[in-house]
């Protein structure tokens, strides 16, 4: 692995205390400087009224552009509802090896699912997809040890069952 | 599954193309694109892929025409169709021609992960049921054909060279030699393995029903004819027909075989539709179908049909080097089947084995060893266990000395060399017994 950085760029509101936190479990899991920034997007441009979501494909084309590729990965961090064409919503993407990927809070809060509020989860939640679109970002593809961070989930409670940190052999692949 | 799974979607919007690009890899699958079907049947014509997903709605040739024309293609790919626009009809469509499943978009993640999941598992079991047919085979043909003997390497390489080919087979040898194991191996060997091997007893039949058996008949074409039935030959269609006896059919029936050998047509008993089939014939005799040509009883135009290859199995007295590995084979075969731990033979009884002259040829042997193990107690199967009676000590012996040598052996070593027991049996005293002991060397085994 080669030296970089890791950049999360925050797009949407995030109090310091929470980016923090993801950042310090970001640094855990990789052996490179990690700093947030804060960043800004025209939402509108990516809203599709007829889904009611915003355009995860097209924002990671923004993000791209907008990361300084030279000094790593830059994940993109987002409050809104974010989805593919093809598929009815996503938690967040990457580019496999590339150099950016997404991630949002929309779906990982309880309250979407009408449960009382549960900050601490929300912030486990929102760390493993920031950890797991790294690891994409990385060149990791999805892995069936239940405990590892790169196991894909495609529902939150998926989310809550696996770790938050890599197995033995994403470690090695890293 | 060592090799990862290939999969080609198939969409005309770009966005959808390489959304599904992304996730697929992200899995870990192998991904590439078309815009269109054409593309897709061009990429298909010199590459495999495991799984294809398609759009059904796209401009130009839809997904249920491409849907179409990759079944025509034969190829083992797996087909999910996708549409934005759901109805009930297309996807029954989809699902008649032979669509794997069916998707509305946009479809949810998990719903496409359970998706792809069934159709990763139903390649792994066809690839498994692909390498299970082969194992299958492979042990097929070799177990069931046994031997190292220059004998029977020889009619394991005619089964090898003939199997590829068409050519009708006669195999020849002594009853229980094997002959329909060979038409097996030959079966199995063959292009038709996957395709059935269908076997007739023709001396276990009479005139009519062989007719029947064979050709098939009509629902009323004679008493008891409640069903139409097909017949031997249609049964093998794609496959084997194997006729053993053949040497014991009539002279009506030799025609009428002869003409559906030359013609691979035949009418079904009380029918008038013509049948094709292509079946590849295989015979079997143990009897010389020359002598029988010579003397009128077999058609010689038939013969020259059916022999173009022959096989001749040669009778166990002929190779009895193969018999320790016969015998391991059974042993092993029947305490499998008995749920009985695996036995050894005893050398005197393997000596005795391969002394006796087995009339009976492998199917001897085979009952032999079965019977063996159902009555013996013991970890080793001896010689007392074996079926040899006085009327069976006849090959080994050449003088009377060596007659009652083998006979005091097989009486001591049935009463577990008790001398008083023996003696008894023997009608002699003990003296007389230890005397014979002393003259022959006689030792326990």
């Amino acid at each position: 692995m080669i030296n970089q950085t890791i950049t999360l760029t925050a797009f949407g509101y995030f109090g310091k205390s929470f980016l923090d936190k993801v950042a310090e479990a970001v640094k855990y899991e990789f052996p490179f400087p990690v700093r947030i920034i804060e960043s800004h997007v025209d939402l509108a441009e990516y809203f599709d009224p007829s889904r009611r979501q915003y355009d995860g494909n097209k924002l990671l084309k923004s993000v791209n552009k907008l990361a300084r590729q030279d000094t790593g990965k830059t994940i993109g961090l987002f409050d809104v509802d974010l989805y593919i064409p093809i598929l009815t919503y996503i938690f967040g993407q990457a580019i496999l090896n590339g150099e950016t990927g997404i991630a949002s809070t929309y779906r990982l809060s309880n309250e979407h699912y009408g449960l009382e509020p549960d900050h601490e989860l929300l912030l486990q939640r929102f760390t493993k997809v920031v950890i797991h679109e790294l690891g994409h970002a990385f060149g990791l593809i999805h892995c069936t040890t239940p405990t590892c961070v790169m196991r894909p989930s495609t529902y939150v409670e998926d989310i809550d069952q696996k770790g938050l940190h890599f197995c033995q052999q994403c470690k090695g692949k890293l | 599954m060592g090799k990862k799974i290939s999969i080609l979607v198939v969409d005309d919007e770009d966005s959808v193309r390489d959304s599904l690009t992304n996730w697929f890899l992200e899995d870990g699958f192998q991904v590439e694109c078309a815009e269109n079907a054409k593309k897709a049947l061009q990429l298909l014509e010199h590459t495999q892929y495991d799984i294809i997903l398609a759009d059904i709605k796209m401009p130009g040739m839809d997904g249920l025409e491409m849907l179409k024309r990759i079944k025509a293609l034969k190829t083992d790919a797996i087909v999910i169709m996708m549409t934005a626009f759901a109805t009930v009809n297309t996807a029954v469509i989809a699902l008649k021609d032979g669509a794997f499943d069916y998707i509305t978009k946009p479809f949810d993640p998990d719903d496409l992960s359970h998706l792809i999941r069934n159709a990763s598992k139903q390649i792994s079991l066809a690839k498994e049921n692909e390498t299970l047919k082969t194992k299958v085979i492979a042990l097929e043909s070799v177990e069931d054909l046994i031997g190292n003997s220059q004998a029977m390497k020889h009619v394991l390489d005619q089964v090898e060279s003939v199997a590829q080919s068409n050519a009708s087979v006669i195999i020849t040898g002594e009853s229980g030699t094997g002959k329909e194991l060979v038409a097996r191996a030959i079966h199995a060997n063959s292009s038709r393995k996957y395709y059935p091997l269908v076997s007739v007893h023709c001396g276990a039949l009479t005139e009519s029903l062989l007719e029947s058996e064979l050709f098939g008949h009509e629902k009323g074409a004679f008493t008891g004819a409640i069903y139409n039935r097909k017949g031997r030959f249609e049964m093998a269609d794609s496959g084997t027909i194997f006729l053993d006896e053949i040497a014991t059919i009539t002279p009506k029936m030799q025609v009428e075989l002869l003409r559906v050998l030359e013609t691979k047509t035949f009418v079904r008993v009380g029918g008038n539709k013509e049948i094709s089939s292509d079946f590849r014939v295989i015979c079997a005799t143990n009897r010389d179908l020359k002598t029988l040509v010579k003397q009128g009883i077999f058609r010689e135009d038939l013969y020259y049909r059916l022999n173009v290859v022959n096989i001749n199995v040669p009778p166990l007295r002929e190779r009895v080097e193969d018999i320790p590995l016969l015998v391991d084979y059974f042993i092993g075969k029947y305490c499998t089947k008995m749920n009985k731990p695996i036995v050894t033979m005893d050398d005197a009884a393997i000596k005795r084995l391969e002394a006796y002259s087995f009339p009976g040829n492998i199917r001897e042997l085979e009952n032999m060893i079965e019977r063996a193990i159902v009555i013996g107690t013991e970890k080793r199967i001896m010689l007392k266990d074996l079926p040899f009676g006085k009327e069976m000590i006849d090959s080994s012996v050449e003088s009377l000395e060596d007659f009652e040598r083998t006979f005091i052996l097989q009486i001591l070593n049935k009463y577990n060399w008790n001398i008083t027991q023996t003696a008894k049996a023997l009608k002699v005293d003990r003296v007389t017994l230890y005397n014979k002991i002393k003259k022959y060397d006689l030792k326990p085994d």
